[in-house]
């Protein structure tokens, strides 16, 4: 994403590459189409003014969420969430142990695509972002280090406890379908 | 529980993330143990299906093409041009290497308490100075946690004269660091905390720029953190309020 390989000359060949994944990533943040377009627009506005000081063979990908995120933080939407969701205290702490689950196999299965949806739209947003750039983007956790500017044992326990309170939220609106869990248990067979 | 140490790392493992030798001795586990199998597979079948759920808001054709509009045609870098330049640009280096340089650290120092001052100023200016009211630092510091990716100390005021007056989060070349307000007899004085390794322009002690400038300036880094104390008070309350800070780290 760098460019290094393919020596893109301009801004706008690395850029927009990424339009339709930032604005998506874009709109999970801001929950609205309008301040999304705003956003996005305003991150490439940023980023093309300090595109001179970009440091050629770091990773765009990252300079540029980093760019959203940070946009996003000091909008009114973003001050509003920030200042109504706290983090968890133990920000650095141990990875959680994980809990003995029910087949979640079967519940994702089961799980269509809007409840999911509504359950990430619902995760407090440092959960959100986290989530979607480590499942959606396919960052590595050093990617989304420098994207959130955290550590990367703050991105462990992020994630650890984002996917904890995606399943915990999961979970009760699947029951009702619990009878049928049983039979296809059989289907949890391994990698 | 035999399995606990590796159902601790399961989602390490299912990222990729374990280093490589760790990641074959848990391949070997996964394959011969049931349990975490299972529990492998379920949080590869969460990753997708977040993956295919989070795919879902698509730029409209009119926005897509409006921001081609606004980028297209402003090359900032062009590596051809860059490349016949290069020739002529190396008996320029070689010539100015040591001017610029030092230009160039003055410039960057310049840029960024230009920063800092519009900071200060853009803050006092807002209708809402900072997102955390308290005068107690106890309540301020805490404000922070989560929002930037390190930690400082604030300062006891008992038997000074400056009084806190909240902090805000604050951005400086993209990177977050503490704003925090105090008041010395009706001057605002802004102190800034930023991690010094993220900064753009390598700064030290006495680097204020001799030019006069509309406010006064101390800055200094202590703890791998870069602290600014800006304000129109006089000198000596800077410096004095740079001091108490000084002592708390």
């Amino acid at each position: 994403m760098s460019g290094v390989g393919s020596q893109p000359d301009s801004f706008e060949e690395l850029a927009m590459p990424l339009f339709d994944q930032l604005y998506n990533f874009a709109h999970w943040l801001t929950q609205n189409r309008e301040e999304a377009e705003d956003l996005v627009q305003e991150t490439y506005a940023k980023a093309l003014k300090g595109f001179s000081s970009f440091q050629l063979g770091t990773n765009f990908r990252a300079w540029m969420y980093r760019i959203l995120r940070n946009t996003f933080l000091t909008s009114r939407t973003g001050l509003k969430v920030t200042m109504t969701v706290p983090l968890d205290p133990e920000e650095d702490g141990p990875e959680l142990a994980v809990e003995c689950e029910t087949p979640e196999t079967i519940l994702f299965e089961r799980a269509n695509r809007e409840l999911l949806q509504r359950a990430i739209d619902e995760l407090p947003m440092y959960f959100r972002e986290i989530l979607l750039l480590c499942e959606m983007e396919e960052m590595s956790y050093q990617e989304i280090s420098e994207t959130l500017s955290v550590p990367i044992g703050t991105v462990m326990s992020r994630l650890s406890r984002a996917r904890k309170t995606l399943r915990d939220r999961l979970r009760p609106q699947l029951q009702e379908g619990a009878g049928t869990v049983a039979i296809a248990k059989g289907t949890n067979h391994g990698l | 529980m035999v399995c606990e140490s590796w159902k601790a790392k399961l989602d390490t493992y299912v990222d990729g993330e374990l280093p490589s030798e760790e990641m074959r001795t848990f391949d070997a586990h996964v394959r011969s143990c049931p349990s975490c199998s299972a529990d492998a597979l379920t949080r590869v079948q969460m990753k997708r299906a977040i993956q295919v759920a989070g795919k879902r808001f698509i730029p409209s054709a009119e926005f897509r093409k409006r921001m081609q509009q606004s980028i297209a045609h402003k090359p900032q870098r062009s590596f051809r041009l860059g490349w016949v330049l290069a020739a002529a640009a190396v008996v320029i280096l070689v010539v100015g290497t040591l001017t610029s340089a030092y230009l160039g650290t003055r410039s960057g120092r310049d840029r960024v308490f230009s920063e800092i001052a519009d900071l200060h100023v853009e803050t006092l200016a807002s209708s809402s100075p900072v997102d955390v009211i308290s005068t107690d630092r106890h309540t301020v510091k805490p404000w922070f946690q989560g929002k930037i990716p390190f930690a400082f100390n604030l300062p006891e005021l008992q038997n000074s004269e400056f009084s806190l007056l909240g902090g805000r989060m604050t951005y400086l070349d993209q990177t977050p660091g503490a704003h925090l307000i105090y008041d010395v007899r009706k001057h605002y004085i802004s102190v800034f905390v930023f991690q010094e390794r993220s900064l753009p322009a390598r700064l030290d002690e006495n680097s204020l720029s001799p030019k006069k400038r509309p406010f006064n300036v101390e800055t200094w880094s202590q703890g791998g953190l870069r602290y600014f104390v800006i304000g129109d008070a006089s000198p000596a309350d800077i410096d004095t309020l740079a001091k108490l800070f000084k002592a708390a780290s």
